[in-house]
């Protein structure tokens, strides 16, 4: 009866352990012993060595994905970190129903992607949508087909992306911006110091911290984008939008080619180790000192 | 100086100018924001209540002249997800059934791994939070295949127990996250007080420290809701035809190649599969926003 008392947080603590144990970290090496394999429709198990990589990497189609992935995450990223930044510090100047502008900026974070992506391709599409309205209005040339055009195409997943996420980091930001120390700020002020140097000179270089949280944040996203790209373009114009995330899911689901499945798998592993990995050591180690 | 500082001089009216106007364009700004973030939820809506005619002829962000809740009536029971034409409905109730038990399963494990990690320190604990803690940040592709065979071997493939289960064993890296957090700003004093008084583990837990979990625990349990119900990836890979969820009926009723497209259907049965979630963000978004940034920033 002591030996339990005395052991109960460990015996309570070890089935969740076990399950990450396995569910986490059995199933990554389960998927990176069958990326090494010739698995197709069923797994095997005899290892031979990097044919799955080298099939992933001489793939066209991969290839447009994994340069998907860099194009995307580049573009939603910046340009969500950007936006964020500006509409904080908009919303930083004393405004009036800054509640209520908060609520309507933050509140496409509590969709789901593929909600987003439903209502955005039917704002894109080029029959019925935004083309065909601008056109009625009497610019009969106008053009925006960029959800039917292959090469255009990624750019409507990223704006669909920013419209979802940017309220997020504009929220993280504003929170960033409040922590500041008031006092230096006023003080500031007192020395005449216009408001653009005191952000750019002062409160800006303050949140580090905040901007590398942002950008592991969005980074993340980016590399999960599966929904969202599912919803507005399924992949095309032919394989145009596709992302590591549906080229995945498509070959362990639909071409039943459990190798590749695997192989890509590990290789978004890989890109999201390189950059949790630094992020999470040096989030720990600051902590422990 | 202070005499001075009081007199309009024509240069400070100047720069008084200067300031209504950018204040002026400050806000315009930030209203034309707003109507960007506005827009794609007032096109939903209003298409959902416009007849496919008026769709056809009519203006993208025109009001409908003629208000229909027909295509509301079709998305929630009769849209085809593919050959099944029963709209929304069941799957809707599939998610219910899914999200309620996954929530309130991932949230107490949660609650108690939290509570062991932040306050009764062992060897390994430290090493089991940074695990769950990478955890957190995998690309869940790359547990998906393992994960659909074990759930066959676990003969829970296809059921709603095993998507429940799923999202009980990937949510717990972000419940144990936010428990913990919590819990390690209460001085361990406290404990070891307890402890002396001859209290055990569990009453500890029960006595003092879910008395003041409230505030995390609708952090963890908004998050989680948001998280299960928007879910897509798992929805898609581990459910069949009658345990769908509703988000993956959504995508095959907007996909649906069958017959005439019917936007206004798409649109009603996108803002049903939105409003749960719409209407936790609405009524508690103070949390909402709380479990975002927690869950993303704090390590």
């Amino acid at each position: 009866m002591q030996f339990l008392e005395r052991n109960l947080p460990k015996i309570m603590l070890a089935p969740s352990f076990l399950a990450v144990l396995i569910f986490v970290y059995g199933f990554i090496a389960w998927t990176g012993w069958v990326s090494l394999t010739r698995s197709r429709l069923l797994p095997r198990y005899d290892i031979e060595g990097f044919i799955q990589y080298e099939r992933l990497f001489d793939s066209p189609r991969w290839d447009t994905a994994f340069g998907n992935l860099f194009l995307f995450g580049a573009l939603f990223i910046g340009i969500s970190m950007i936006l964020g930044l500006v509409l904080a510090i908009f919303l930083d100047q004393n405004i009036r129903a800054e509640g209520a502008i908060r609520t309507i900026y933050l509140y496409p974070m509590a969709l789901s992607m593929i909600v987003t992506g439903t209502a955005w391709k039917w704002i894109l599409n080029p029959g019925l949508g935004l083309e065909a309205m601008v056109r009625r209005w009497g610019f009969e040339d106008f053009r925006f087909d960029w959800l039917v055009n292959s090469d255009m195409a990624i750019y409507t997943i990223v704006l669909a992306a920013i419209w979802q996420s940017s309220g997020f980091v504009m929220a993280l930001f504003l929170a960033g911006l409040r922590s500041v120390d008031g006092e230096i700020i006023k003080a500031a002020q007192i020395d005449g110091i216009p408001t653009w140097r005191i952000y750019s000179a002062i409160i800006i270089p303050s949140m580090a911290p905040i901007f590398l949280s942002a950008f592991i944040v969005l980074a993340h996203l980016a590399i999960k984008s599966f929904d969202l790209v599912i919803a507005l373009t399924g992949g095309g114009p032919g394989f145009a939008t596709d992302l590591p995330a549906t080229y995945m899911f498509s070959m362990a689901f639909s071409r039943g080619d459990i190798g590749q499945a695997a192989s890509s798998a590990m290789v978004m592993m890989g890109v999201v180790f390189a950059i949790v990995v630094p992020y999470l050591y040096s989030e720990l180690r600051a902590k422990n000192d | 100086m202070t005499d001075a500082a009081f007199t309009n001089t024509p240069a400070r009216t100047q720069g008084k100018a200067v300031t209504v106007a950018l204040r002026w364009l400050l806000y315009v700004l930030l209203i034309a924001f707003a109507l960007f973030y506005l827009a794609p939820l007032f096109v939903m809506v209003t298409t959902s209540l416009k007849s496919l005619e008026e769709i056809r002829t009519g203006d993208l962000i025109a009001l409908p002249r003629e208000v229909t809740f027909d295509a509301w009536a079709t998305a929630w029971s009769g849209a085809c997800t593919g050959i099944q034409c029963e709209g929304v409905r069941p799957y809707f109730w599939n998610s219910v059934l899914i999200a309620v038990p996954a929530v309130l399963i991932s949230t107490l494990i949660g609650a108690i791994n939290g509570y062991v990690v932040a306050q009764w320190q062992f060897r390994g604990a430290n090493v089991f939070f940074a695990l769950l803690l990478f955890g957190c940040f995998i690309p869940f592709q790359v547990v998906l295949l393992p994960m659909a065979r074990m759930l066959g071997l676990m003969g829970i493939a296809g059921t709603i127990p095993g998507l429940i289960f799923v999202h009980v064993v990937y949510g717990l890296g972000f419940t144990t996250l936010f428990f913990r957090n919590y819990y390690v700003s209460i001085p361990s004093e406290l404990v070891k007080a307890a402890k002396v008084d001859g209290a055990g583990f569990f009453r500890i837990f029960w006595s003092i420290f879910l008395p003041l979990s409230l505030p995390i625990i609708v952090v963890t349990v908004i998050w989680q809701f948001t998280q299960i119900w928007n879910d897509f990836l798992f929805g898609v890979s581990f459910s069949q035809a009658g345990t769908q969820p509703v988000t993956v009926a959504l995508n095959n009723i907007v996909n649906s190649t069958t017959g005439v497209k019917e936007y206004n259907v798409d649109m009603a049965a996108a803002i049903i599969a939105a409003l749960p979630t719409l209407i936790v963000y609405v009524i508690a978004g103070k949390y909402f926003i709380r479990g975002l940034t927690a869950g993303s920033v704090k390590g």
